[in-house]
């Protein structure tokens, strides 16, 4: 009997054929067809969530005492460049957030201007796309108010995020550029807020100093850090990659509820 | 079926629907599997309670420095070993769950999310459709259900020595068989779901209980994960079965339905 050789020859068939299955297994993935119909999938569970859970509901808020001492930063740590780092050196007392866009009065506020307009504290956990969550204190102006303030023309459906951040240094022209958008649905939510403090201190640098955006009842990349300006658009599709921000535009969610 | 008066009904031994939901769901479970290992590359730690206590996860897969190069770790609670070229460094890199095992086989969490999220829809249409059905027909009353004297203790003795020198009667569910399929069918697979759903912060605001359920939802992201584990150890341990009890007749009866199942003795009971 030649049992072992043949043993030897039917695992080797065996792993070659594990092999050329997992190489097809990432050729499928790779398919521009095949993503876009997975890609589909996301349709489904935003209008799911839409339809069945209340669009007013609260994130869970918590206590002083969960907030996490070890909350991580993560995306840009410190924005390159002269400009930004004149902004810190002042304490950013010249930065000033631009709103404007499809609104009726462009405003454009100070830190000072912020901390005066309707705020919002919050005690909520704030969940990576990559599995970890962090429970932090947030204090920001509430987004619904400034939007009021500028008043919305009617054809506005998304408001966008310009931030100050480069985060892919290979990628050409604005497409490297830190973005986030949000439908009106978020951005009046009454937890959605621009974040000026973190746990009772000042933004943090590595958080998104001066100004960072909350959605509560998104992932983490939804929450842009280094906000300078918003936009109120009828379509997000001519900005950068197209598809609503910077991980968008590489492959993530727009929806990020779940 | 040429008796004139009581024509005999010949009922597959697996129904199509059965059939088709088995097929469905064993695809989607390794596509799920791969995928879900894929995003569990992301951050490959796992913790119980609301936060992440990044010093101290509960399980984590980590390569760290061995003599010359690198060597991969695994940690669970205080137990730490080194599982080099499985767990925590494979092929030269620092990643959870080696290539072989996660969809892509290159990192990618956002492509992983995708296949994820879209198989997890066709799991829950594929196991509403066999709930339906095996309501509606009568199958987990009939072929689920055990009968009562199935679950004397003796009986059960009885079977686990038989599965132990590995005899199987056939035809028929034996009761041990149809204690662990209820346990996947109705336990297991909606955990599955809901710790799934434990982890969506949007279903999270408006119904928290989907993660307190768990105790918070990096609770939910393990229990997830342990619940993956137990359908990965069943679906090894049912394949084991099916070689020992004849795999060709079994493959065949969940692919062409088989023939109709022996009358069982004491089904009056």
């Amino acid at each position: 009997m030649t049992s072992i050789p043949r043993r030897g020859l039917l695992a080797g068939a065996g792993s070659a054929l594990l092999g050329l299955t997992l190489a097809g297994c990432d050729q499928v993935s790779r398919n521009a067809g095949v993503r876009a119909t997975l890609a589909r999938a996301e349709g489904l569970t935003m209008a799911a969530q839409r339809l069945i859970l209340s669009r007013t509901a609260l994130a869970r808020e918590f206590t002083p005492a969960d907030i996490s001492p070890d909350f991580r930063a993560n995306g840009s740590l410190r924005p390159a460049g002269a400009a930004y780092q004149t902004l810190v050196a002042s304490n950013f007392a010249d930065w000033r957030l631009e709103i404007g866009g499809l609104v009726e009065r462009p405003l454009s506020l100070s830190l000072e201007d912020l901390r005066a307009r309707p705020a919002r504290t919050q005690i909520t956990r704030h969940d990576c796309v990559e599995g970890w969550s962090s429970i932090g204190q947030w204090t920001g102006a509430r987004l619904s108010a400034l939007l009021e303030e500028a008043v919305l023309k009617p054809e506005a459906r998304y408001i966008v995020f310009h931030c100050a951040d480069r985060l892919d240094a290979f990628a050409e022209g604005d497409r490297g550029l830190y973005y986030e958008s949000i439908d009106l649905v978020d951005a009046f939510h009454e937890q959605t807020i621009l974040a000026y403090e973190m746990n009772g201190a000042d933004l943090p640098v590595k958080h998104g100093a001066p100004l960072r955006l909350r959605v509560e009842r998104q992932l983490g990349y939804k929450h842009a850090k280094y906000v300078m300006r918003i936009e109120a658009v009828e379509s997000f599709a001519h900005i950068a990659g197209g598809r609503g921000g910077f991980w968008e535009d590489r492959g993530y969610e727009w929806y990020a509820g779940i | 079926m040429d008796d004139p008066i009581k024509p005999a009904r010949t009922r597959p031994r697996h129904s199509l629907l059965v059939r088709l939901t088995h097929w469905v769901n064993a695809l989607v479970l390794l596509v799920l599997l791969g995928s879900g290992l894929q995003i569990f590359n992301a951050h490959p730690a796992l913790y119980w309670g609301h936060a992440s206590t990044f010093a101290e996860p509960w399980v984590a897969m980590t390569a760290e420095p061995k003599g010359p190069g690198l060597a991969g770790y695994t940690q669970v609670g205080g137990l730490k070993v080194e599982t080099t070229g499985l767990l925590g460094l494979s092929d030269g890199e620092r990643r959870g769950f080696p290539a072989w095992a996660t969809l892509p086989g290159y990192r990618s969490l956002a492509e992983g999310r995708r296949w994820h999220f879209f198989f997890a829809w066709l799991f829950v249409f594929n196991g509403l459709a066999y709930l339906a059905w095996g309501l509606a027909s009568g199958h987990f009353r009939r072929d689920l259900a055990p009968r009562r004297a199935e679950l004397s203790p003796g009986h059960l003795g009885r079977e686990i020595r038989d599965h132990l020198a590995l005899r199987f009667p056939h035809g028929r569910y034996n009761a041990l068989q149809k204690l662990v399929y209820l346990a996947v069918i109705f336990g297991l697979l909606p955990l599955m779901v809901l710790s799934g759903l434990g982890m969506s912060p949007g279903v999270n605001a408006a119904w928290p209980w989907t993660f307190e359920l768990f105790g918070g939802r990096q609770s939910a992201r393990t229990i997830h994960f342990l619940s993956a584990l137990a359908i990965v150890t069943f679906v090894l341990v049912h394949i084991a079965m099916v070689l020992a009890s004849g795999p060709l007749r079994q493959l065949r009866a969940m692919i062409t339905g088989g023939e109709t199942p022996p009358p069982v003795p004491g089904a009056h009971l």
